[in-house]
């Protein structure tokens, strides 16, 4: 059965679907088997987000990628400052104006690959086509050659000082949804501590999950970026755009940052789906000036949210954007980017929590079961990266997310612990201005406790990955 | 058992490998800024990272994009630079290119790379050196000595005025600045590649620093490669400050000499002569 999903936040791979709706199956059994509520949790979202470059950029200023990247899509401390100008290099040549009238702004992005999945202990019928034959624990193993989803991303300056986004992407089955589009007004009363921008985008997040250097089915997205307790209502995740506006800043050399953005509380969904709340997102970074290690950079972050926990209904069927009821969550933590030399840190932690009658999935008007209280959990990661040259990084990372707090005391306190394990090349065979190509390759594994069977076993599930990454 | 050996040479291969792509090979060249020695082995790597796009991988401003840009980036192979706190005719400063890279320059493609390290930019200057021999054959230039600027007073602005008409730079820059003198169609830099005069109008920055001591030196050093000259030998000190004066008069900006000007100007514009041929300026 080829299995397809449209998300809403992201392009999407069949990979991505694989593992995700295994352990899902897996987890749903779980709950289902222990008789309880809200006692199993998801092992990561269901996002899967592209990252992306414009060499559209590179088009207009003839710059080759590495002016900007460290390893393309991941932007370098002189990236950072082009994109926190508004996309602009600040002299006279930002404006329009001075671009040939032939000249479109536009990139696509795709990555043609051959891929490898697996599960482990997957609730399989006993035998196929037998649905009371019973459940056995089989691995499941996918592979063959794919697509990724495609990026159409176009970026400029509408004006010298007026920037925009605007990021149509699909996912391989070529379904679109908007993954960003806003526009900005850059260096507001000539001040470039003073930029604000409206519509949908990234949040303002030091490691970007949109332009990292992972692309396989089980390490093309952080885990603690998407991690939700398993039957909690709340559908946010850190690494998902989200429509707002936002207040930002920087120093002349964008080495000390700032980002306030008050954000509609639908995890970047269109339509207002929930109700008319808000959430709010502070981040603040500084880097200082380290000789020939590089630039190293540290940023704390906070995000506090609100989700409704039950609709206004007609007929039983709830109303969208009646949601009403609303609990709180929040994300906070500590993320950096440190340089030493060729060698690059990206170290990441996070504290976060959802409200008991989120994590429960009990509506506010209801009463909460005995002793149930807030979902806690910690995470954290560190990715690294060798940059051997410029056309030419190593990258690895170490995954971890702990539940501190089950909402249901009665829960075993590590169901649905993560550990994730990511290694990778990225060779760049051409590197100049007017398009990118990268030969990916890439090995990821996800280690999470709780399966369809017994709360104290462990799923594996990995990606084997090699695709053309490719860029114009 | 037989593929063990096969291993570890395909991991020493590899290590090897990876070793060499990272090595930098290359030059001794240094660069001094401040306290900081930059090296041209580390620069090479990051020449390679930034800047060989439209400067080349050996330096001659005939990078890939180079067809694109005008005006056309840097031949490093001439060592002739513009923006210099040495003579004209000299070799600049380590801190001169240092700066200029810190600094950009708005009216070309050229970006700031401000957010490289300091040491970065040091050991790019290093690496830069190596494309010309002159950076070992001739003698590197001296900074000028810049006198503390004169007081602004509406005659040394006036003088400065008369020193625009007398030094011909209306010719090029035109009489109210604007890049349209009558010279300003027929100039080319040391390739014999058209080149623009300055605009005053348009208020950007200049392209050797925003300072008005960044302008005297630019009289007083000229700018190497292109048609603008050193006017060293031709004004005193005090008179090119007055230059200098006269000359932020001209951008639409809010400094105090503009302020100055256009105080005096409402009353006394009759007796202004116009700048241009016959003209005196004053």
């Amino acid at each position: 059965m080829r299995v397809r999903i449209t998300r809403r936040g992201g392009a999407t791979q069949v990979s991505w679907l694989l593992s995700a709706a295994v352990t899902s199956g897996c987890l749903a059994a779980a709950l289902a088997l222990s008789g309880g509520r809200s006692n199993a949790y998801t092992a990561y979202s269901l996002a899967v987000h592209k990252a992306a470059a414009i060499p559209a950029f590179a088009r207009k200023y003839g710059l080759p990628c590495s002016a900007c990247h460290t390893a393309w899509p991941e932007l370098n401390a002189f990236g950072q400052r082009f994109r926190d100008n508004g996309y602009q290099l600040m002299n006279d040549r930002d404006s329009p104006i001075w671009q040939n009238p032939s000249y479109i702004p536009v990139t696509f992005r795709m990555t043609p690959n051959l891929h490898r999945e697996s599960a482990t202990k997957q609730p399989v019928d006993a035998v196929p086509g037998d649905s009371i034959s019973g459940l056995v624990a089989r691995t499941i193993t996918q592979s063959g050659f794919d697509l990724s989803g495609m990026d159409l991303w176009t970026a400029g300056t509408l004006y010298k000082n007026i920037s925009f986004v605007l990021l149509p992407s699909s996912d391989n089955t070529g379904a679109f949804h908007f993954e960003a589009a806003f526009v900005r007004f850059d260096n507001l009363f000539s001040n470039r501590w003073v930029n604000f921008k409206v519509g949908k985008f990234e949040l303002d997040n030091l490691v970007s999950e949109k332009r990292f250097l992972f692309l396989s089915g089980n390490g093309g997205a952080y885990q603690s970026y998407h991690f939700l307790p398993a039957g909690d209502l709340n559908d946010f995740g850190l690494g998902d755009n989200q429509i707002g506006a936002e207040l930002s800043g920087h120093s002349e050399n964008s080495y000390t940052r700032y980002g306030v953005a008050v954000l509609s509380s639908t995890d970047g969904e269109v339509n207002l789906p929930t109700n008319q709340s808000y959430d709010a997102y502070v981040t603040l970074s500084h880097a200082v000036d380290a000789g020939a290690l590089g630039v190293e950079r540290l940023g704390a972050y906070a995000y506090l949210g609100r989700r409704p926990t039950y609709f206004q209904t007609s007929g039983g069927v709830p109303i969208p954007g009646t949601g009403t009821g609303n609990k709180t969550f929040y994300r906070i933590g500590l993320s950096g980017d440190f340089f030493f030399g060729d060698f690059e840190l990206l170290p990441f932690v996070m504290h976060a929590s959802d409200n008991a009658y989120l994590a429960t999935a009990t509506a506010a008007n209801a009463t909460l079961p005995p002793g149930v209280r807030d979902a806690r959990w910690n995470s954290g990661f560190v990715e690294a990266h060798y940059y051997v040259n410029p056309q030419f990084v190593l990258t690895g990372r170490w995954e971890t997310v702990r539940m501190s707090q089950q909402a249901d005391p009665a829960t075993p306190s590590d169901l649905g612990n993560i550990d994730a394990y990511s290694g990778g090349v990225r060779w760049y065979p051409i590197m100049f201005s007017r398009a990118g190509l990268s030969w990916h390759t890439e090995v990821s594994a996800v280690r999470t406790r709780g399966s369809a069977f017994s709360p104290t076993d462990n799923v594996w599930t990995s990606s084997l990955f090699s695709g053309l990454d490719f860029d114009f | 058992m037989r593929l063990h050996p096969r291993l570890v040479a395909f991991v020493s291969g590899l290590g090897v490998l990876l070793s060499t792509m990272g090595a930098t090979a290359g030059s001794t060249q240094e660069s001094h800024v401040g306290s900081l020695t930059g090296h041209a082995a580390a620069g090479k790597k990051l020449y390679r990272r930034y800047c060989v796009g439209c400067h080349g991988p050996d330096g001659d401003g005939a990078g890939e994009n180079a067809q694109w840009i005008d005006p056309k980036p840097r031949d490093f192979t001439l060592a002739v630079f513009k923006c210099r706190s040495t003579p004209t005719g000299t070799l600049p400063t380590d801190e001169d290119l240092f700066n200029a890279m810190t600094r950009g320059f708005v009216t070309t493609n050229m970006p700031q790379w401000l957010p490289l390290t300091r040491q970065n930019r040091a050991d790019l200057v290093a690496y830069i050196k190596t494309f010309s021999p002159k950076w070992k054959t001739l003698k590197l230039g001296t900074p000028i000595s810049i006198p503390p600027e004169s007081r602004l007073t509406i005659e040394s602005v006036l003088h400065g005025r008369e020193l625009y008409q007398k030094m011909d730079c209306w010719k090029c820059h035109g009489a109210q600045g604007h890049a349209d003198g009558p010279s300003a169609a027929t100039l080319t830099d040391n390739k014999d590649l058209p080149i623009r005069p300055y605009d005053f109008a348009t208020g950007s920055r200049f392209m050797c620093g925003v300072t008005n001591r960044d302008l005297y030196k630019v009289f007083m050093t000229g700018l190497d490669g292109t048609p603008m000259p050193s006017f060293a030998d031709n004004i005193k000190p005090a008179e090119a400050w007055d230059l200098v004066h006269f000359l932020r008069t001209m951008q639409p900006l809010s400094t105090p000499e503009a302020a100055l000007w256009k105080a005096w100007v409402a009353s006394h514009a009759a007796e202004l002569k116009p700048i241009g041929p016959g003209g005196s300026g004053r």
